[in-house]
């Protein structure tokens, strides 16, 4: 969670939403959440588990490539 | 009865000591309905973290009464906290942050209010190159 906010304070085009999976189950269930943490990126890239640094960053610039956005 | 203990009151104000400015934490609840009990609870605890500096201010939104409001930060369900330092920078959680994710609210304070993110410079430069808005949604239980 803490890279999300950070890259939220990093980039005014990010932001980072801690999302609690038990108090909204009608969300957890659309994202498939079986395993926390499980993050989500624009609905189109999502990854299980505590990735490293640039892993994580990976992730989250393959859904703005995803979108057909630049990298 | 308080939710954070004596002893968590210590470590909180020890930790929003170093706060590098001001924070405020816009909680946005809702008073009935299925899961109100979790926006009770999350003001109480917001409001209980707020006590332990003088940097940090609060304040509580009902999520369907104040809807312009709720726009405005892109909240659309409840309990939410926004953590603002000098801006909005889009710092959020939705649910009560209990557990490991006080940990997470706590620095996250920290971050919002130093504006200064402890990113590697490799990352710094990889998100500069960013063009369009990105989501980050991360999904956590209380541990």
């Amino acid at each position: 969670m803490r890279l999300a906010h950070h890259l939220a304070v990093a980039s005014d085009l990010i932001r980072g939403d801690c999302v609690e999976a038990t108090e909204f189950p009608e969300l957890a269930q659309r994202y498939s959440v079986m395993a926390v943490p499980k993050t989500v990126v624009n609905d189109s890239v999502s990854f299980e588990g505590a990735l490293p640094e640039p892993q994580f960053v990976d992730n989250v610039l393959r859904a703005v490539k995803k979108n057909g956005g630049a990298s | 009865m308080a939710i954070l203990t004596e002893r968590d009151r210590t470590a909180v104000t020890e930790e929003l000591g170093k706060l590098a400015g001001p924070v405020k934490l816009v909680v946005f609840g809702q008073q009935l309905g299925p899961g109100s009990e979790y926006s009770v609870e999350t003001e109480r605890l917001v409001r209980e973290v707020a006590e332990c500096s003088d940097r940090v201010s609060v304040e509580v939104y009902n999520l369907h009464i104040d809807r312009e409001k709720a726009a405005g930060y892109g909240i659309d369900r409840a309990p939410a906290i926004v953590v603002e330092g000098a801006r909005d920078y889009g710092i959020r959680f939705f649910g009560i942050p209990a557990g490991y994710e006080f940990t997470n609210l706590i620095d996250g304070m920290q971050v919002a209010a130093s504006g200064e993110p402890k990113l590697s410079p490799e990352t710094l430069e990889r998100v500069r190159g960013l063009t369009e808005r990105v989501h980050i949604q991360v999904f956590t239980t209380p541990t």
